[in-house]
């Protein structure tokens, strides 16, 4: 049997998108009372909970405490019920470790941690529905929550992931094409001043389409942007209504 | 708009997934019609005014085919009269999925601008897509969908007085479109109503109901295994799979080859028509085995499905009863039965027609060219006309009760026997690829006016000023080697040879490169080329010329003049070559001592050199063998051979040749150096010792020693084989000797060890020096120039897997090649005596056999058998020796080199075989051998032996 066309003739991709074009993206800021800033995020049919705590003292160990600026503690899960397959996903696996790992440098380029000398943020992120791009939602979502917790950054973090097929760069790579042998690489772009947070990329590419390829993931990331600073606005509009 | 789809998936595990995708719903898709005012597209495919010269649809429409049309009938909508088609994306889809080869041809005509072929992506169009219903199956849905799409074009396009019409075979969704009141057509109604092209009839397969028609009762073949039970047959182990190779002599025997793990292959033999149970030559089939007590050997008797009068099943009996008397004898060979196809390896084949003798039957036989594959029943109208054709049939089905498959009509190739008919069945029938380039690999060529831009130059050497000069036989268009040689200030020389640069302009996976890689050879055939690459790039581009501007990939060596290499550069180039010569132009030039131009001198500096190298590579061990290689004289006008002439060798043939040689080895050596995982390089295993014995004995009988326990012995003991009074008698063994060596192939150095090339006695080798005509080459050259860091690599370069099945390509179509060229000379030599007549010639006996002698006639280099039995009368006694090997005729006794004289004609008596005729007639025997020659030879069946 064929497998699967990834880029039609036509130029349309499996789900029907052109190679340029994301996914809808829908969000919400605050959904949880209790939490510091939390944000809830669709990308497709990727959904993540962001949770923000903080900045608070250092919890458990005090020497882990930085003088000049705060510490970021991430953890990143999947819920069972995340993926087709039903599987039990403890804690500190290998694959989430190193998610989390990754979410930490990312924010740490981005949130204004020497303004909170000797303290910490703790983000939770947690994947509810899992269609690729697993990475790039969780940092969107975390974006929005450490802005609903009210924590200054120096612009929104916002990530896309993109894969290169036939000659062409596709943005926003949904489960099928992730796993259908496309090489892919996840961006984090601060997106005013266009500085890279993170690049992650562990397939083979040649290097000349390396360049195109973060064209494209810039690109995307952009829009990424543009609709999460619609969401920002919107939810502090709701907000100032509230309480006039 | 967005939809998620949603469908449940068995894992392999056999656990049970539920998949959720999402589906995005557009509405920025357009018609593709020119006619539409309402679609805001930038560019169009079909024509506003689509008509078709036809009884049913007068009026200008698009059709648009459904799924089983496109895959049953692709033979008739690929004629060029077929216009304005709409490929929906559902029936693209599905093709993809049952068919890859009818897929590509669907693409292929999606890509050719003429045929005006749009593909609508109706599963995302908002208004075309439609969810699966409960309880519906996907094929249900799928026919919905395309009746959707009709349904919404045909409103789409009402107000441009445009109607569309679906095409379908099947009765139900006929009559839910006709509910739907949409135009719909049975495909074969439409192009029967074409009135235009009549002749497109015959190609429509056969649909269902039709073949109903045709078979009788009567079930002659066992049922077929469904795929789940041989599955599971395999893996028990009570089934084999293996590939169906039916026998050429024998139509009711084949062997089924059984691939085991590693070198454990083992063949089954099948007898019987009920055992081969309708598999046909190349399938994939599943073979159970008899018990042992039912183990037959192969029996020799000669079988050929022949009788044109005999349908059906009557004296089928009788022959099977005498296969199996003769096959009962010996000791058996494991032997099976055909339970399954698992996989049909179908193509079209060539053959002819053979008329049923009652006149009005449209049903007729057909006989392909391959003895291998067996008759196939078609329908056609126009029998009368296509007698004493060549054709092309492609097989539809076998049904169970059906004596032959059941096939139709593709094209005819014109009228049997003429060159240019022959020329094209011997193409298809050796798998050569030699249709036009497809638009898609045409859009690759560089644009013209083409010059060498500035970019161009970055990471080339100029070399213009160099005075090179190309040598190549007369009328050569594909040069792809130029040579200089000069002095250096230091005294030293300078040599250089400068392969034209394909590999500039072939960029990798490009359809330009997949379609090279595919064709793998440029194809030489007796008076016409098959090429690898566009004539654009073969003949203009790459190709050397002289006084023009090329880009070249040089290697210069500098040598000093013992030959010796001291340094060794390669680098891409820029050259201009001063002069395009001959062989015997250069030989001219280095032999007239009064010219002292620049391009002399190079050439004798080159000669010099070459000899030099030569004696080096002899003193190595390299061989020097022989065979008889012969050149046609054609008529330009008729292009009739009317003169034939074995090529003559000259000076320069091998000054070239000894270069090329040289480059080939400096390059094997720097890309292994570099890629000692991925290097393509060319080997030539040393032959097994057995391969020699032909050779041995036949010296032995005229009393000369050969040694073959390396090269170098082989070569030495060959130099010194002579035997006063019998001139020919060396080359008699060199011939001889090329018969025992194996083939030379391509490999990959990442998946083998041993590298030798046994006839250049060359520890490393491969092929640099004819990227033009010679795919492998553009892969050396590509790794050369990424190791002098002058390209950039790509994936599959470097993926040793990938390289090593490109070589199996290669291989086999370097074989296919060689195997169409001596075709092609076979079907020359026919020509040639068919113009002359018989002829009585002088010649040597080259191989003794049981019944007969093979000939071989210096003078047209052509080899032919003499038999001494036949078949209808008793023949003459003979007694077989087979340490001489001699064999006695009677009274006269025939040995290897024997000087005979035989008669030479043509026997056309089977016009889709004909073949050369010898007989003897010196020594005379009585009885056996023929008088002079204007006399008719009989009796004897001789064919020439390919």
């Amino acid at each position: 049997m064929a497998g699967l066309e990834l880029l039609s003739d036509q130029g349309y991709r499996l789900d029907g998108r052109k190679a340029t074009e994301l996914r809808k993206v829908q969000a919400r800021m605050g959904v949880f009372a209790q939490a510091d800033g939390s944000a809830y995020l669709e990308q497709g049919n990727t959904k993540a909970l962001a949770v923000v705590y903080g900045p608070h003292e250092i919890r458990g160990a005090r020497s882990r405490a930085l003088h000049d600026r705060a510490i970021i503690n991430c953890q990143y899960s999947m819920a069972t019920f995340s993926t087709a397959e039903r599987k039990r996903r403890p804690h500190g696996d290998r694959k989430s470790t190193e998610m989390s790992l990754h979410l930490k440098q990312t924010f740490e380029a981005a949130v204004l941690t020497q303004l909170y000398p000797r303290s910490q943020i703790d983000i939770y992120v947690k994947i509810l529905q899992s269609d690729g791009g697993n990475y790039s939602v969780c940092v969107n979502a975390a974006t929005l929550a450490v802005i609903d917790a009210g924590i200054p950054m120096r612009d929104y973090v916002c990530a896309c992931t993109v894969g290169f097929v036939d000659e062409t760069s596709l943005a926003d790579l949904c489960y099928a094409e992730e796993s259908g042998g496309v090489s892919s690489l996840a961006l984090a772009l601060l997106p005013r001043g266009g500085q890279i947070a993170l690049v992650q990329m562990d397939a083979r590419l040649h290097q000349d389409h390396l360049d195109t390829l973060i064209e494209a993931a810039m690109t995307a990331c952009k829009g990424v942007s543009k609709v999460l600073d619609q969401v920002v606005r919107q939810h502090l509009q709701e907000g100032s209504t509230l309480r006039e | 708009m967005l939809k998620s789809k949603t469908f449940v998936k068995k894992t392999r595990a056999g656990g049970v997934m539920k998949i959720v995708r999402e589906h995005y719903l557009r509405d920025d898709i357009w018609c593709g019609s020119e006619a539409c005012r309402e679609c805001k597209q930038e560019s169009t495919v079909l024509q506003a005014d689509a008509c078709i010269e036809s009884n049913l649809c007068p009026y200008p429409h698009y059709v648009v085919p459904d799924t089983n049309v496109v895959l049953h009938q692709i033979d008739v909508l690929e004629d060029p009269v077929i216009r304005n088609v709409i490929i929906l994306q559902t029936v693209l889809q599905e093709v993809r999925h049952r068919s890859a080869p009818v897929y590509k041809r669907l693409k292929d005509m999606i890509q050719a601008k003429e045929k005006l072929v749009y593909t609508f992506t109706n599963e995302h169009h908002r208004e075309t897509y439609i969810e699966r219903e409960q309880g519906e199956s996907a094929n249900d849905r799928n026919d919905r969908a395309i009746r959707v799409a009709v349904k919404w074009y045909s409103q789409h396009l009402k107000a441009d007085g445009l109607k569309v019409v679906l095409l379908t075979d099947d009765q139900g969704n006929k009559e839910k479109a006709e509910e739907n009141s949409l135009v719909v057509y049975k495909f074969d109604e439409y192009v029967k109503n074409l009135t235009a092209n009549p002749e497109l009839v015959d190609r429509l397969a056969l649909s269902k109901d039709d073949k109903a028609e045709i078979i009788s009762s009567k079930v002659l073949f066992p049922e077929h295994l469904p795929l789940s039970k041989i599955q599971s047959g395999i893996k028990s182990g009570t089934f084999l799979q293996g590939t169906f190779k039916a026998s050429r002599d024998n139509y009711l025997e084949a062997t089924v080859f059984v691939q085991g793990d590693g070198a454990e292959s083992t063949e089954v033999l099948i007898q019987g028509l009920q055992n081969l149970n309708r598999a046909v030559h190349q399938d994939v089939v599943a073979v159970q085995l008899l018990p042992r007590n039912q183990w037959v050997s192969p029996s020799s008797v000669v079988l050929q499905d022949d009788g044109a009068a005999k349908d059906d099943d009557m004296d089928e009996d009788e022959e099977e009863k005498a296969l199996r008397i003769s096959a009962a004898e010996a000791a058996g060979k494991p032997t099976g039965k055909i339970v399954g196809i698992i996989k049909r390896n179908w193509r079209p084949f060539c053959g002819m027609l053979n008329v049923s003798q009652i006149k009005e039957s449209t049903r007729h036989l057909f006989t392909p060219a391959d003895r291998r594959i067996p008759r196939i029943r078609i329908e056609t109208r126009q029998a009368s006309t296509l007698v004493g054709q060549r054709i092309m049939v492609a097989i539809d089905g076998w049904p169970k009760n059906s004596r032959y498959p059941n096939g139709h009509f593709v094209r005819s190739l014109g009228s049997a026997g003429e060159k240019g008919t022959e020329e094209a069945v011997l193409l298809l029938e050796h798998d050569v690829p030699h249709q036009a380039f497809s638009q898609n690999v045409l859009s690759f060529l560089p644009k013209m006016p083409w010059g060498i831009t500035p970019e161009d130059m970055v990471k080339r050497q100029d070399l213009r000023h160099l005075t090179v000069c190309s040598v190549d036989p007369p009328g050569c268009t594909d040069i792809d080697d130029a040579l200089h040689c000069r002095e250096l200030e230091n005294g030293n020389l300078e040599v250089g040879v400068h392969i034209a640069d394909v590999s500039h302009f072939i960029r990798p996976g490009n359809a330009l490169d997949k379609e090279a890689a595919n064709r793998g050879t440029t194809v030489y055939l007796c008076g016409k080329r098959i090429d690898m690459v566009p004539e654009l790039l073969s003949s203009n581009l790459c190709s050397l010329r002289s006084n023009v501007e090329r880009l070249a990939f040089s290697c210069i060596w500098e040598m000093n003049h013992n030959a010796e290499i001291l340094k060794t550069q390669f680098t891409k180039s820029v050259i201009n070559s001063k002069a395009s010569l001959t062989y015997a132009e250069a030989q001219m030039r280095i032999d007239d001592t009064n010219k002292k131009d620049d391009i002399t001198e190079s050439l004798r500096g080159l000669n010099k050199l070459a000899k030099i190298l030569k004696r080096k590579r002899i003193e190595n061990g390299a061989l020097t063998l022989s065979s008889l290689e012969v050149r046609f004289h054609i008529d330009s006008e008729t292009h009739d051979p009317i003169d034939l002439q074995t090529k003559e060798l000259m000076e320069t043939n091998s000054m070239v040749e000894e270069f090329m040689l040289l480059a080939n080895i400096s390059v094997a050596q720097k890309i292994y150096d570099e890629f000692p995982d991925c290097a393509l390089l060319r080997k030539h295993p040393a032959p097994p010792p057995s391969n020699y014995d032909i050779l041995l004995k036949a010296a032995k009988s005229m009393n000369v020693e050969i040694h073959t326990d390396s090269a170098k012995a082989l070569a030495d003991s060959l130099d010194v084989a002579k035997v006063d009074g019998f001139s020919y008698f060396n080359t008699l063994l060199r011939i001889l000797a090329t018969r025992c060596m194996m083939q030379a192939v391509y490999f990959c150095s990442g998946m083998d060890s041993d590298f030798h090339h046994y006839g250049l006695a060359s520890p490393i080798y491969t092929h640099f020096t004819s990227p033009i005509r010679r795919y492998a080459d553009i892969i050396v050259h590509r790794l050369l120039a990424v190791a002098i860091g002058a390209d950039i690599t790509y994936p599959d370069l470097m993926d040793k897997h990938k390289q090593s099945a490109l070589c199996n390509n290669l291989n086999y179509r370097h074989k296919m090649s060689q195997y169409a060229q001596r075709a092609s000379v076979a079907f020359h030599t026919q020509l040639f005596f068919k113009s002359r007549g018989i002829l009585n010639e002088e010649g040597f006996v080259l191989f003794v056999r049981k019944n007969a002698i093979i000939v071989l006639i210096p003078k047209f280099g052509l080899e032919g058998t003499v038999f001494f039995d036949s078949k209808d009368k008793a023949g003459p006694s003979l007694v077989f020796d087979e340490e001489g090997p001699t064999l006695k005729v009677e009274q006269t006794t025939f040995h290897i080199f024997d000087k005979v004289k035989v008669t030479i004609s043509l026997d056309d008596s089977n016009i889709q075989h004909q073949k050369i005729r010898m007989a003897l007639t010196e020594p005379v025997i009585p009885g056996v051998s023929v008088a002079a020659p204007d006399v008719e030879p009989q009796a004897k069946k001789p064919k020439v032996d390919h």
